[in-house]
């Protein structure tokens, strides 16, 4: 028995050494980045002590009484039959409606505090929750993005999250009452429903949910540039696990420089280049169906009207596409090119039956729109 | 002993169909209204579903225990996710509670039967009706694939069939379960021995009490909420659709208000059962019976007030978060005095640790951890950052497993020899508590720190870039664990029946009247009603306090308490024991339920076939006498 005790206790041990060699997690709530994530994180860790106390003192309470108590061959006496203590009733009633009146108080004033607009300067951004992938659009800045969110360090990122589907028409500045549905009454396509999503960047701040139909607002802010990486937190259909983001925080200076470089036309490809070709199937194909880019005209001379698809303008300066589920590179595109629903599943752009020369070509072109 | 006469059956020809006779035998099973033969109906359905459901499971740690896997691809890692979810649920802890709760609180309060046995099976085959639909979903255009909490408009738009069998199979075991609510309440407010006063009741017929009301007064509020989900996806209404006035959120509502006290409707009757065995292994009553019995009142009416704890991040705004993280944290205080009051049941007491008694004791140390991580739920802005991600996951299987699985296991443990009459090995049974206790940590311990590490739920993979590998590798050992452990049992559970039948009344020296009666009991559960003087009145006829307050023994024939033995509240009347007849009926209205849930998906004329069915077995069952 010693020994088996003793065995396990080492296996123990060898499995707290493995966990302190794994590599460490990197979308951790335990990794605060910024002032409202401190306030999530400031507030469970002096909890999670308190649970961590009462759990020693109940456990070991149980154990102690388990091994002091416990029947001892040859014992034949019947234990006095206790039947309760009133006093003990009430103290372990109060004591713990005591610890929680504790713990609710900077609960409360954290949840007030969280929910206030911050009285300074403050950044707005409009997230739209799409199946499966995040559209960033910024109404102060004019620019709209997909999958890579760019923020300023040091302000708070007051956010407005929207649920969006079913031909939703965005052009810049979207409406931020977040009411999905076509707002000309035209029929909507067919480029996902609006459900619900959760916006989780977890170094950054707390979850809020996507509703359809309601604007819900969030703050987010990072002390220092980095990458942070975010997911949608509530299940939303097929591929759930795929609707991921990136917030890119920058020094202001870096931001500014990266809002006029969204902001500036699509670059043209060189005449004659394979991308030059990769333009002209975009244009001519079905792809403006949904996307746009800034910059290029359709056959007719119009601007290309974003539908459903991520702007593409600034694709190739995004590090990931299709919900960051694939870093972008030559590969990845024409793996997703060849056939979306393959690669994502779900995915509402369709596989076209592209040929592989007009694949190479979109990619070569696509990779161009830095 | 006197010598009883049973009148059962009988086989008079009035009504529909000849009137069944088989009392034991395969086809006695379909036709039984023994509350005994339905509880172990209910506990062998539900332990398939438990197998089921823990497939399910380990296809999900299967999946993950690899980052970046596709074993399972979205589509099929959505259905099965929701399956165990919906299974677990509804077709494991729910009947397997209803199992013990049928078996045992007639005996327990000293009845024949509940109060209205043909309802009861009605019940058990409605359910079993209900389950099967929602698993033949499978076979018939896609399994559930919304989650078990089926948010709308997640679930209205989905285009495959599974969120339609879901709701409708869902209004189908929620008719079981409010049948069966009625029926039980009925019984223990109404059948209960002479002398067994409420407060002479045993705890877990208080707890299973508290249940029924929960169940009688949540189930209607999802009913609402499935029929509108049906109504949205077949009939296009627009309930849970902004785009037409509707509101997602209200789904929510609807379901978490039945979903919270659902948590309990698991939960207390394995505080039930675990109020049992502790006294009895400690050899001393249960220690604050009123303040137990009180706290599950609490935490039953106060579990109404918490829904919206599940909601935290939908944006209700700071006051109503205010409002449910308080109300999530008052229920913590009843909680914490059952737990209190455990340790003081243990206190001071002659420990025996068999099996039962060591399910029991980890019930207790498994849901305070669960019990812990939950008020770190009610720290509103706490949980902004853990809702959604596996966090959550480890809080409800530390109190849905932890919790409830050990204590129904402890349970089975305890009354198997009552139900069938043999003992399930010891040596086995410990074997398996401590492989479940070692596998549910490693299983599920993990989960807390992926949560907080950032791995949301739901989630069909991972990449390896997020670090979350090595405790998900872990996770997933434990679940092979826990299943090697469930296999352990199921042979112990297989070779007890090679043991000769044959097992005292009372083999554990336990303190309720269950125990007074043969083992298994006779299908009367007493030949005379038992009339009752005292809490634990079975200790009170073993057991007398000395003037000197030492606790001896009652020597047969020499005390004064002796009489108490055989009293009882008479034969009967002197013509015998009316005992209900078995009957067709349940059982053919039940097959109505599913006929109509069929035709309401695939054709209408099938759906009336199935309103004809089921108006034809109530229709009979209406003409039957209850006993010819």
């Amino acid at each position: 028995m010693r020994k088996k005790t003793r065995l396990l206790l080492g296996a123990g041990a060898l499995l707290l050494v493995a966990a302190a060699c794994a590599p460490n997690a990197t979308q951790s709530s335990l990794d605060p980045q910024g002032p409202y994530a401190r306030k999530s994180y400031d507030l469970f860790i002096p909890v999670f002590w308190v649970a961590v106390t009462i759990f020693v003192l109940v456990e070991g309470a149980l154990l102690l009484i388990a091994i002091k108590y416990r029947h001892r061959k040859g014992r034949d006496k019947i234990p006095p039959q206790i039947h309760g203590n009133t006093r003990l009733e009430i103290a372990w009633t109060i004591l713990p409606a005591l610890i929680l009146a504790g713990v609710a108080v900077p609960t409360v004033t954290t949840i007030f505090d969280l929910a206030r607009k911050p009285a300074g300067e403050v950044m707005n951004v409009h997230v739209l929750g799409h199946q499966w992938w995040w559209e960033f659009d910024y109404p102060g800045q004019q620019i709209i993005t997909a999958n890579e969110m760019h923020i300023p360090t040091g302000i708070p990122i007051y956010v407005t999250l929207c649920s969006v589907g079913s031909g939703y028409q965005q052009g810049i500045g979207a409406p931020s009452d977040c009411q999905p549905g076509p707002p000309d009454g035209q029929p909507p396509a067919a480029v996902g429903n609006a459900v619900i999503h959760s916006f989780w960047v977890p170094e950054l701040a707390g979850t809020q949910d996507v509703v359809p139909g309601r604007a819900n607002t969030l703050l987010l802010q990072a002390d220092h540039p980095g990458t942070y990486t975010g997911q949608c937190k509530e299940f939303c259909g097929l591929s759930h696990a795929y609707m991921k983001f990136t917030v890119v925080s920058q020094t202001p200076d870096d931001f500014a420089a990266w809002v006029r470089g969204q902001q500036a036309d699509a670059a043209a490809p060189t005449t004659g280049s394979l991308a030059a070709t990769g333009m002209n199937e975009f244009v001519n194909g079905a792809c403006i169906a949904c996307h746009a880019i800034q910059g290029v005209e359709d056959p007719n001379g119009n601007a290309l009207v974003q539908d459903g698809g991520p702007n593409l303008t600034h694709f190739a300066s995004r590090s990931c596409f299709a919900g960051c589920m694939m870093p972008t590179n030559e590969e990845n595109l024409k793996k997703w090119l060849e056939d979306p629903p393959a690669v994502k599943a779900g995915s509402w752009m369709p596989d076209y039956g592209l040929t592989p020369q007009q694949i190479d070509a979109l990619a070569a072109y696509l990779l161009t729109l830095t | 002993m006197a010598s009883v006469s049973v009148r059962a059956g009988g086989g008079g020809g009035r009504g529909l169909l000849a009137r069944p006779t088989a009392t034991d035998g395969f086809w006695s099973w379909f036709t039984t209204v023994d509350h005994k033969k339905i509880g172990i109906l209910y506990g062998i359905t539900s332990f398939a579903f438990f197998i089921v459901g823990g497939s399910e499971a380990l296809l999900i740690r299967l999946q993950l225990a690899r980052p970046d896997q596709n074993i399972l691809k979205p589509s099929v890692y959505n259905e099965i996710f929701t399956m165990h979810g919906i299974t677990m649920v509804f077709l494991v802890v729910m009947p397997l509670s209803a199992a013990f709760i049928n078996y045992l609180v007639p005996l327990m309060i000293g009845a024949r039967d509940v109060a209205f046995p043909r309802l009861n099976a009605f019940s058990y085959w409605v359910f079993l009706a209900g389950g099967l639909f929602i698993y033949s979903s499978w076979f018939l255009g896609g399994a559930p694939n919304g989650g078990w909490f089926g948010y709308a408009p997640n679930s209205v738009v989905d285009p495959s069939r599974g969120m339609t069998f879901y709701a409708i199979g869902l209004i189908i075991t929620g008719i079981a379960s409010t049948v069966s609510a009625v029926n039980l309440a009925v019984t223990i407010l109404n059948l209960r021995a002479p002398g067994m006063t409420l407060f002479r009741m045993p705890v877990f017929v208080w707890m299973s009490l508290v249940v029924q009301l929960l169940l009688a007064f949540s189930l209607p509020i999802i009913t609402v909420g499935l029929v509108e989900l049906l109504f949205d996806r077949r009939f296009g209404t627009h309930f849970f659709d902004p785009a037409a006035g509707g509101d997602p959120v209200l789904w929510q509502h609807l379901f978490w208000l039945f979903g919270h006290p659902e948590v309990y409707i698991l939960v207390l009757p394995a505080m039930g059962i675990v109020s049992e065995i502790l006294p009895v292994f400690s050899r001393k009553p249960l220690f604050g019976y009123q303040f137990v019995v009180f706290s599950g009142i609490a935490i039953g009416f106060i579990g109404f007030g918490v829904w919206a704890h599940h909601m935290f991040a939908v944006g209700l705004g700071p006051v109503a978060n205010t409002a449910f993280g308080i109300s999530t944290m008052i229920i913590g205080v009843p909680t914490g005095v059952k737990i209190f009051n455990w340790l003081g049941t243990m206190w001071k007491g002659d420990i025996r640790f068999t099996t039962p008694m060591l399910f029991a004791v980890g019930f207790v140390a498994m849901f305070v951890i669960g019990g812990l991580s939950g008020v770190t739920h009610a720290v509103v802005p706490s949980d902004y950052q853990q809702t959604d991600t596996y966090y959550i996951v480890a809080h409800f299987h530390y109190v849905l497993f932890g919790g409830a699985i050990f204590g129904l296991f402890g349970g089975m443990y305890y009354w198997w020899p009552k139900v069938f009459g043999r003992m399930l090995n010891e040596k086995v049974g410990k074997l398996h508590f401590w492989m479940m206790l070692i596998g549910f940590n490693l299983t599920f311990g993990p989960m807390h720190i992926l949560g907080l590490q950032g791995m949301p739920r739901r989630i069909q993979s991972y990449p390896a870039s997020l670090g979350l590998d090595f405790w998900n590798l872990v996770s997933s050992i434990g679940a092979f664990t826990i299943a090697l452990s469930v296999l352990i049992f199921i042979v112990n559970a297989v070779s007890s029946f090679r043991k000769p039948k044959g097992m005292e009344a009372d083999p554990w020296d336990a303190r309720t009247l269950e125990w007074s009666t043969s083992s298994p009991p006779p299908e009367y559960n007493f030949e005379e009603v038992p009339v009752v003087y005292s809490l634990d009145e079975l200790w009170r006829r073993k057991y007398a306090e000395t003037e000197g307050g030492r606790v001896v023994p009652v020597v047969a024939g020499g005390s004064g308490t002796q009489e108490h033995l055989t009293e009882s509240a008479g034969h009967g009347g002197g013509h015998g024991i009316h005992l209900p007849g078995p009957s067709y009926f349940p059982v053919l209205a039940s097959i109505g339920f599913p006929v109509l849930g069929y035709g309401i998906i695939f054709s209408w004329p099938l759906a009336v076939a199935g309103v004809v069915v089921l108006l034809a077995g109530l229709y009979g069952w209406a003409l039957e006498p209850s006993a010819e």
